[in-house]
């Protein structure tokens, strides 16, 4: 059976980035070519047949999502596409970026026309210059060919595309926080409700959606919406484009049917793991997910069945993790990188990372009591509960799960073993790192 | 003393984006470029917050939030090495380790003739050939110690 599939990732690296001509040889503008002769309820109704879920890792369904927004009183509407990408381990989004721009492109402006949007934004992430360009070209050449800009496709309806940049902060992949970076202030998360759907950019009602979730909106309307949820689950429908990355031989992005099982995905598609090293745990979802050991990788790719596990798919990225790595470090890795990017407007997660990481350390040392392993439990649970956005609620994810499947080695370190080799517990130049 | 020629070019970006409010980061990032140094003189704030009309401290606060901007003078080019756990499992400390040998200089400084920072980066979206950094706009990745001492030498060269 064919493990991969390619609805969304179709003639990708085949066609110039930001040729009409070359996109519509591949059906490139039929599905907003027919989206233009429907009602855009029916338009809607496609794409919650279709059963996509937003695919920036909230999983919210698309088509619901539309409908709400159809029906705010409020105008403008604005639409804005999140490719802030910022999640570590996630780079799927760059692939239709780079390689199918236009597909994206397409995809917003089938909402714009739903929502009778005269405006959206491309928020691209400041670490992706080269994307930024071919995107910024591909309006461009869109506009010039008529399917962007004034008077599309002669329907007298107007949308203009505008590309953004990020300047490194990954809070901004936060809806409100995006929104507010966009407005050119500091991306920090608002207060919600009103909610972005009602009041967003400068106020007005504004859809945001993922990358991805756009560039499968194309093939929805196309194909119908049945046709994409039938490569899926029952609940999760369609494909997911999921990266592959660490210590795994055939690193990269693939796209995949809901359904897949992540021993298929590491064994059968990624190649397994180099020449004798043992899979430790894989971590789901980028560095705010969930770390799983080996014995639970029959389990689907599917949101709801993982769901069901206390589990999450988040942005698609699954990072595999060998033996001759340890399970401290890994989290101190992980623990800097949340103690950087908390935005410090709450006090849970901007206090919390500064103890995790200060107890991480404790760890590295030597210098880690029982305690210390049950404080790491409690900070991580309050932040959990009590962080004002998704990033303090996830940013003790990793420590969670790696205590519940590996508390072990967490022990083993409070007796200055560290079987990686890695921590140096004397306290001398290496260990303090 | 704020350089004449510098005004000028920063009221042309500002012009450029419309005069729009909020189009600051990207009148931000677009500054930072305007000399080999790679930062944000705090001279130029003034005339950012002036020109469109944002007070001093939110323009300063927009400046200091965001990681890509410096206030301090860095090296022609900006060496990231990405720190996240993608990396991090395929020994990115290794490559540090090479860089700051190779350089002689420790993460977050510049070399002595002003051509190299080392700093670390969040994800770049790399993690297929990871280890991997960033210098300006390009992407090195599967660093190897050899790969690193031609890559320097490529640069050094220019």
């Amino acid at each position: 059976m064919q493990k991969t599939l390619n609805i969304i990732t179709e003639n990708v690296g085949q066609i110039r980035p930001d040729s009409v001509d070359e996109y519509i040889k591949i059906g490139g503008f039929e599905a907003l070519k027919k989206a233009i002769t429907m009602h855009p309820l029916e338009v809607i109704e496609e794409i919650k047949k279709s059963k996509l879920q937003g695919r920036g890792g909230a999983a919210y369904p698309t088509g619901i999502k539309w409908e709400q927004a159809y029906y705010v009183d409020k105008n403008p509407k604005y639409i804005i596409c999140n490719a802030d990408e910022g999640e570590p381990g996630t780079f799927k989004d760059k692939v239709i970026l780079d390689y199918l721009p236009l597909r994206l492109i397409e995809g917003m402006t089938i909402a714009a026309y739903i929502l009778k949007s005269p405006k959206g934004f491309i928020y691209i992430r400041g670490e992706y210059p080269e994307s930024q360009r071919i995107v910024s070209s591909a309006i461009k050449e869109a506009e010039k060919m008529g399917y962007l800009g004034d008077d599309i496709l002669g329907t007298g309806f107007s949308f203009h595309i505008e590309v953004l940049s990020g300047a490194g902060a990954y809070v901004c992949g936060e809806n409100s926080a995006l929104v507010e970076s966009s407005e050119g202030k500091s991306g920090r998360p608002r207060i919600k409700p009103p909610f972005i759907k009602n009041s967003g950019y400068l106020g007005m009602p504004t859809l945001v959606n993922n990358v991805e979730t756009f560039a499968c909106v194309p093939y929805i309307v196309k194909e119908g919406g049945e046709k994409f949820a039938g490569y899926g689950t029952e609940f999760s429908g369609g494909t997911k484009l999921v990266c592959l990355s660490g210590n795994v031989k055939n690193r990269g992005v693939y796209e995949v049917p809901f359904g897949t099982t992540l021993r298929e995905l590491i064994y059968d598609i990624g190649g397994g793991l180099p020449e004798g090293r043992k899979l430790k745990f894989v971590q789901l979802g980028g560095s705010s997910g969930p770390c799983i050991p080996e014995s639970m990788l029959d389990i689907k790719i599917c949101y709801k069945d993982l769901k069901v596990k206390g589990l999450t798919l988040g942005s698609g990225a699954i990072l595999v993790v060998d033996d001759s790595n340890c399970i401290i470090d890994f989290l101190k890795c992980i623990t800097e990188f949340f103690y950087h990017e908390s935005c410090g407007k709450c006090t849970p997660c901007r206090e919390g990372n500064k103890q995790l990481l200060a107890l991480v350390n404790k760890f590295i040392n030597g210098s880690a009591t029982y305690n210390d392993l049950e404080t790491i439990k409690k900070v991580g649970q309050i932040m959990k509960e009590a962080a004002f956005c998704g990033l303090g609620e996830t940013a003790a994810t990793a420590h969670l799960s790696l205590i519940k499947y590996f508390e072990e080695e967490f022990v083993e370190h409070i007796n200055k073993k560290c079987r990686a080799n890695i921590c140096n517990f004397g306290g001398d130049k290496d260990g303090k790192r | 003393m704020v350089n004449q020629e510098i005004k000028q070019k920063i009221i042309e970006i500002i012009e450029k984006y419309k005069r729009e409010k909020e189009k600051l980061v990207m009148v931000l990032l677009d500054v930072q470029k305007l000399t080999e140094f790679n930062y944000i003189d705090r001279e130029w704030v003034n005339i950012i917050a002036e020109e469109l009309d944002i007070p001093y401290t939110k323009v300063y606060d927009v400046l200091t939030f965001y990681s890509m901007f410096s206030t301090k003078p860095r090296g022609k080019y900006i060496i990231e090495i990405c720190k996240s756990a993608p990396c991090h499992v395929n020994k990115s400390k290794e490559v540090v380790a090479i860089f700051e040998e190779v350089l002689g200089i420790k993460m977050g400084e510049t070399t002595e003739d002003k051509i190299f920072t080392l700093q670390y980066t969040s994800c770049i979206g790399a993690c297929d050939i990871s280890p991997a950094v960033k210098i300006g706009e390009k992407v090195y990745g599967n660093l190897t110690k050899e790969k690193i001492i031609e890559i320097i030498k490529e640069y050094r060269g220019v």
